[in-house]
C-alpha cells in the first residue's frame, strides 16, 4: 500500500556545540547515540512508509548539524532513505571535508545547504560559530570537487555590531563563491536563548540603523542576477543556470502547501489535513521506537479555513502569484482593497500577489489580509 | 408637634472630622437605633459612599430627646455639592460645627461655617476626637471660637467614637438652637432639600415644611418647575420610613411623589398645595449647572447601549448629572457628560464601572466656556471640539479658592497658584502656625491636577475648597491634534495661549511614541487653527517579515499572524491610520497626571 506524500524531512539533531542564537531541536555531542538514533529514524520510516508515494520528489536532512552525525551512521541512513530527485543535506562548513563530500555524493545527495552565516570572524564569534570564513570557502571547494552543482549558503544579517559595510562584504564574499542558492535570514533574538540574554538589548538599540538591511540584501542579490523567489530565499535565475529551476524544491513544497512527512525528534508532518509534531525528547523518541511504537506526538487537525489561511500566508511569501480562488475565503476584502490602494498588494486577473514593497512588509500585510 | 418642641439641625465638618460617627452616636443615644442594629455610618446608604468616607446624598432622621423632636439633616461634605449643602442648611435653624481636635480648622470647615452663617444658623461648635493622644482640644477650641466669634468655653468637647459628651450635644441642640417659626395657618410651603429615586415608588422628596401642613393624597405642585403630582405617601425617617397622615410647619420628612424622573423635582424648589397655593416660593432656588465636562466612551463599542442605560439610571437619582450623545472619530460612540465638579465626575465614573461593569475611556475633563461669536451671540461650549475657529471673546469660569496650610508651605502654595494663572486675593493667619490663603483661579486649572499638586507640594498638609466666582475673559485657544492631517477630536483641548506650545509639543511627542509605525509616514501635529505649533513623524515601516518559514514553523507563524490581526482589529481608525486605543489612553493620562 502506498500513499501520496512526495516530500520527506529527516531531522538529525546532533551538534558539536549549541550556538547561542539557536532555538532548534538540537542535541550536543552524544556520538554514542548516533547509531541508535538512526535505527529509530529508520524504524519510524517503516511505521510511516505507507504514507509515502512510490517515488519521492524531495528528501531533506535538517538539523542540528546532519553532517556532524558519525560518518558510518550518516552513510547507513542515506542508503536506507528512499531516493528522490532532490536530496538536500544541511551542513556546517567545518564538517565538510573531501571525505564527507564524497560520502554525501555516494549517498545520493544532490544539494548541500551550508550554514555560512557570515564571512567576518568578529561577527561569527558573536554568533558562536566555529567555522571561520576560510572553512566556508574550503567547504564550497570540497563540494565542487565532489561535483555538487547545487550549493546553497545561509547568511545571517542584523548581527550585533554588523555595519552596512560588513553586510555588503558578506554578500560580496558569498556571491564570489557562485552558489546556486542563498538564504538570507535576519537574526532574531528569540526569547529564552543565550544570545538574546547577551545581545538582546544591543540588538534593540541597533534596530533603527539596521532597518534597511533587508532592502540592501534584496537589491544586491537581485542585481547579481539572483531571483528573489521567497521572502528569505534567492536562487540563480534559470537563464543564468542553463534553464534549471534552482529553487529549494523541498521548501517550495511547504510554501505551496503540499503534504510532507517528517521523521525524527521535533519533526513535523502535515498529511491530509492533520499536522503532527514529534516531541523533542530524544530519550522518549528512542524508547518508543525501540519497541516499534509510534513516538510521542502532538496532533493538530487543520480544518478547511486553517488550510486556506496557510495557503495564503505561505503563498504570499513567493514571487509567483497565488490563485485567488484558492485563498479567497481567507482574505479580508476590505483589507485587500486598502492594501491595493497603498500599493502593497495586487490582484491581477485571477491571481493575488504582493508588490515589491508589499513583500518587504509581508508579515504585516499578510496579517492584515487574513479575514 | 408644636413648633417650639422641634429643632432642625445639621452636622457640618471637614471630611474625616467625625460627622458620620457623631450622627451614628446620636441615633444610639436617643434609642432611635438599638445598639445591635447599629451599622457604622448608618446614614450613608450607598456602598461607594461608605468606601470613600463621604456622603453624596443628604437624608434626614427624626430622633426624640427629652420631649423634643430633633431632625438631623445630613449634608454632603464636598465642594462639588455646595448647592445641596446650602439647601440642606436652609432647612435647619442650627448646625453642629465639628472640628477634629488633632487637626483644627480645615478648608471645608471654613466653607461650611460661612455657608451656615450665610443661612443665619445658630452654630454649636464641637471639638471631636478628644480621646486621641495627639488631640489639642484647647488649640482647636480657640480656633473654632475665633472663627465663629463665640466664647471658647462654649465649645463642646466630645468623642463621638466613645460617646463622651454626646448627650450634652443633644442638650445644647435643644437649648441653643431656635425652634422653627413658620406660620402653621398660612398656605403650605415646603423646601425640597434633597431627593432620591426608588425604582418602585419613583422620586422621593426630602422636605422641610416651612408654613402650613401637607397631607397624604393631597395634590401638590413644585413652584419653580411647575411639576404637579399627588403625595402618595408622607412620612419621616426614624431611621427607616415611617408614614404619617400629615407633616406640619417646622417638621422635616419625605414625600413619595410617584414621579419617574428626578429632574422634574429639583433640590431647592418649593412644594405647595394645589388647593391653597402659596404666593411666593421659599427663596434660594437655583438651577445648578454642570461646570466640568468630559467624554465617556465604552472601551468596547458593543457596550454603548449598556452605557446609555446606565447613565439613564444614574440620572434618575442624580439630577446634577447631564449627558448627551457624542460621537468621536477616534473613540467611537459615547456621551459628553456634565458634572458639578471633579469629585462628582469621579463618583459617576466609578459607579458606571462598578455597578454596571463598564470599561470606560474618559477624555480629559474640561470646563464650560462662554463664547461670543461674530454677530453678538453668546454660546456655551462644553467640548473643546465645539469651540468655533473664529470668535470675538471666550470666557472661562473662575473660582475663589481657599487654602489652609501650615505657614512654612505658604511659598509653595503661592508658587503653585501663580503657575496656574491665579490672582492673589488675601492671606490671613488663623493661628501662629496656620495660614488661610485666598486666590482666584481658573476652574480649568483646578480640574487638571491642582489638588494633587497642592497635596504633594505641601506634603498633604493643605486643605482646599472653592466657590464659583463667575466667568472671566481669557486668552484661550483651541489646540487640535492631527494624525495624518485628520483631527483627533477626542484630543482637542482649550488652553491659555501661553501654555499652548508646551502642551501641544508634549501631546504630539507622546502620541508619536504610542502610534505604531504604519505602511506610510504619519505626521502628528498640534495646531491652533491652521497654524501648526508642533510636529512629529512616525516613520513608515520598511520591513515586517517573518524571517523563516519552513515545515516545522507553519503553525506557529499562522498563530502569530492571527494574533497580529486580532491586535489590529482592536485599533481605532483615524483616517487611514490605525491607532491602538492605548495610545489615546496614554495621551489622556498625560492630561490628567502630568503637564
Amino acid at each position: 500500500m502506498s500513499g501520496a506524500v512526495r516530500h520527506l524531512y529527516v531531522h538529525l539533531p546532533f551538534c558539536a556545540h549549541r550556538c547561542g542564537y539557536c532555538d532548534f531541536v538540537t542535541v550536543v555531542g552524544r556520538t554514542a547515540q548516533h547509531g541508535v538514533y538512526v535505527d529509530a529514524l529508520l524504524a519510524e520510516l517503516e511505521l510511516e512508509r505507507s504514507l509515502l508515494a512510490p517515488a519521492l520528489d524531495t528528501v531533506f536532512l535538517g538539523g542540528g548539524t546532519p553532517t556532524f552525525t558519525e560518518p558510518d551512521e550518516l552513510r547507513r541512513l542515506l542508503s536506507a532513505l528512499p531516493a528522490a530527485a532532490e536530496v538536500t543535506v544541511e551542513a556546517n562548513p567545518e564538517t565538510v571535508t573531501p571525505a564527507l563530500a564524497a560520502l554525501l555524493r555516494e549517498g545520493g545527495v544532490t544539494r548541500v545547504s551550508l550554514g555560512a552565516q557570515s564571512f567576518q570572524p568578529r561577527l561569527l564569534a558573536t554568533l558562536e560559530r566555529r567555522a571561520g570564513p576560510e572553512a566556508v570557502r574550503a567547504a564550497v571547494y570540497a563540494l565542487r570537487a565532489a561535483c555538487f552543482d547545487n550549493i546553497s549558503l545561509d547568511l545571517v544579517y542584523g548581527i550585533p555590531g554588523q555595519s552596512a559595510a560588513d553586510l555588503e562584504r558578506d554578500l560580496a564574499e558569498a556571491l564570489a563563491l557562485e552558489p546556486e542558492h542563498l538564504s538570507l535570514y535576519e537574526l532574531e533574538a528569540k526569547p529564552g536563548t543565550r544570545f538574546t540574554h547577551a545581545h538582546g538589548a544591543e540588538l534593540g538599540r541597533q534596530a533603527e540603523a539596521m532597518e534597511d538591511y533587508f532592502e540592501r540584501v534584496v537589491e544586491r542579490l537581485t542585481a547579481a542576477g539572483l531571483r528573489w523567489y521567497e521572502t528569505a530565499n534567492f536562487c540563480r535565475a534559470p537563464e543564468l543556470a542553463g534553464g534549471r529551476d534552482l529553487r529549494a524544491l523541498h521548501n517550495l513544497a511547504y510554501w505551496l502547501g503540499r503534504d510532507y512527512l517528517g521523521l525524527g525528534i521535533g519533526a513535523v508532518s502535515t498529511v491530509a489535513g492533520l499536522r503532527r509534531r514529534n516531541r523533542p525528547s530524544l530519550r522518549d523518541y528512542l524508547a518508543a521506537l525501540e519497541v516499534g511504537e509510534v513516538p510521542p506526538r502532538e496532533l493538530e487537525p487543520l480544518d478547511e479555513s486553517v488550510q486556506t489561511a496557510e495557503r495564503l500566508l505561505l503563498g504570499l511569501r513567493l514571487d509567483e502569484p497565488v490563485a485567488f480562488a484558492e485563498v479567497r475565503a481567507a482574505v479580508d476584502a476590505r483589507a485587500l482593497a486598502r492594501l491595493e490602494r497603498l500599493g502593497l498588494a495586487e490582484r491581477r486577473g485571477d491571481t493575488l500577489t504582493l508588490t515589491r514593497r508589499g513583500r518587504f512588509l509581508g508579515g504585516g500585510v499578510t496579517a492584515d489580509l487574513l479575514a | 408637634m408644636a413648633q417650639d418642641r422641634i429643632r432642625n439641625f445639621s452636622i457640618i465638618a471637614h471630611i474625616d472630622h467625625g460627622k458620620s460617627t457623631l450622627a451614628d452616636r446620636i441615633l444610639e443615644v436617643t434609642d432611635t437605633v438599638a445598639g445591635r442594629d447599629m451599622r457604622a455610618q448608618l446614614l450613608d446608604s450607598m456602598e461607594l459612599e461608605r468606601e470613600r468616607g463621604i456622603t453624596i446624598k443628604a437624608q434626614a432622621v427624626r430622633v426624640a430627646w427629652k420631649g423634643h423632636q430633633l431632625n438631623l439633616i445630613d449634608t454632603p461634605g464636598h465642594v462639588d455639592f455646595t448647592y445641596e449643602v446650602s439647601r440642606s442648611l436652609q432647612a435647619c435653624e442650627g448646625a453642629l460645627l465639628v472640628v477634629d481636635a488633632a487637626q483644627g480648622i480645615e478648608a471645608q470647615t471654613l466653607a461650611n461655617a460661612y455657608l451656615a452663617i450665610d443661612n443665619d444658623l445658630e452654630i454649636v461648635p464641637l471639638v471631636n476626637k478628644i480621646d486621641l493622644p495627639q488631640a489639642d482640644p484647647d488649640g482647636a477650641s480657640a480656633e473654632l471660637a475665633e472663627l465663629i466669634g463665640d466664647d471658647p468655653a462654649r465649645v463642646l468637647r466630645i468623642s463621638a467614637k466613645t460617646g463622651q459628651g454626646v448627650e450634652a450635644v443633644l442638650d445644647a441642640v435643644v437649648e441653643r438652637i431656635p425652634a422653627p417659626t413658620g406660620d402653621a395657618e398660612a398656605p403650605a410651603r415646603a423646601l425640597i432639600f434633597d431627593s432620591s429615586y426608588d425604582q418602585y415608588r419613583g422620586v422621593v422628596a426630602f422636605v422641610r415644611v416651612v408654613d402650613g401642613s401637607f397631607s397624604t393624597h393631597e395634590p401638590l405642585r413644585a413652584m419653580a418647575q411647575g411639576t404637579r403630582f399627588e403625595a402618595e405617601e408622607i412620612g419621616f425617617f426614624s431611621p427607616t420610613m415611617r408614614p404619617v397622615e400629615a407633616l406640619s410647619a417646622g417638621e422635616v420628612g419625605y414625600v413619595v411623589t410617584g414621579l419617574k424622573d428626578v429632574s422634574r423635582l429639583r433640590v431647592g424648589d418649593t412644594l405647595t398645595s394645589e388647593r391653597r397655593p402659596a404666593d411666593e416660593p421659599v427663596p434660594g432656588y437655583k438651577d445648578v449647572k454642570p461646570m466640568v465636562f468630559s467624554g465617556l466612551f465604552p472601551t468596547d463599542s458593543d457596550d454603548y447601549p449598556v452605557l446609555r442605560d446606565a447613565l439613564e439610571r444614574l440620572k434618575l437619582n442624580d439630577a446634577a448629572l447631564h449627558y448627551e450623545p457624542e460621537s468621536s472619530k477616534a473613540l467611537g460612540f459615547g456621551f459628553r457628560c456634565g458634572f458639578l465638579g471633579l469629585l462628582h465626575m469621579e463618583i459617576v465614573r466609578e459607579r458606571l464601572e462598578r455597578e454596571f461593569d463598564l470599561d470606560l475611556l474618559v477624555t480629559a475633563p474640561n470646563v464650560a466656556y462662554r463664547v461670543l461669536v461674530q454677530g453678538g451671540d453668546w454660546r456655551e461650549v462644553h467640548s473643546p471640539a465645539d469651540l468655533p475657529n473664529e470668535f470675538e471673546t471666550v470666557e472661562e469660569p473662575y473660582v475663589r479658592a481657599s487654602v489652609i496650610v501650615p505657614k512654612e508651605y505658604v511659598g509653595a502654595v503661592m508658587e503653585l497658584c501663580n503657575e496656574r494663572r491665579g490672582h492673589f486675593e488675601g492671606l490671613e493667619y488663623l493661628s501662629e502656625l496656620r495660614v488661610h490663603l485666598t486666590y482666584e483661579l481658573p476652574l480649568a486649572e483646578i480640574v487638571l491636577d491642582y489638588y494633587d499638586q497642592l497635596k504633594s507640594r505641601t506634603r498633604g498638609y493643605a486643605s482646599f475648597d472653592y466657590d464659583l466666582a463667575g466667568f472671566r475673559e481669557g486668552e484661550l485657544v483651541r489646540v487640535d491634534v492631527l494624525v495624518a492631517g485628520e483631527p483627533v477630536d477626542a484630543l482637542s483641548l482649550i488652553i491659555h495661549r501661553d501654555g499652548a506650545y508646551a502642551r501641544g509639543k508634549a501631546l504630539v511627542e507622546r502620541l508619536r511614541e504610542e502610534i505604531p509605525r504604519q505602511y506610510f509616514d504619519v505626521a502628528i501635529q498640534a495646531a491652533i487653527g491652521a497654524r501648526v505649533i508642533a510636529r512629529e513623524t512616525v516613520k513608515a515601516r520598511r520591513k515586517d517579515v517573518l524571517a523563516k518559514c519552513y515545515g516545522g514553523d507553519i503553525s506557529r507563524k499562522r498563530k502569530l499572524l492571527e494574533k497580529q490581526k486580532a491586535g489590529k482589529r482592536r485599533m481605532k481608525q483615524v483616517g487611514a491610520v490605525e491607532v491602538p486605543q492605548e495610545a489615546f489612553l496614554a495621551v489622556l493620562n498625560l492630561d490628567s497626571s502630568k503637564r
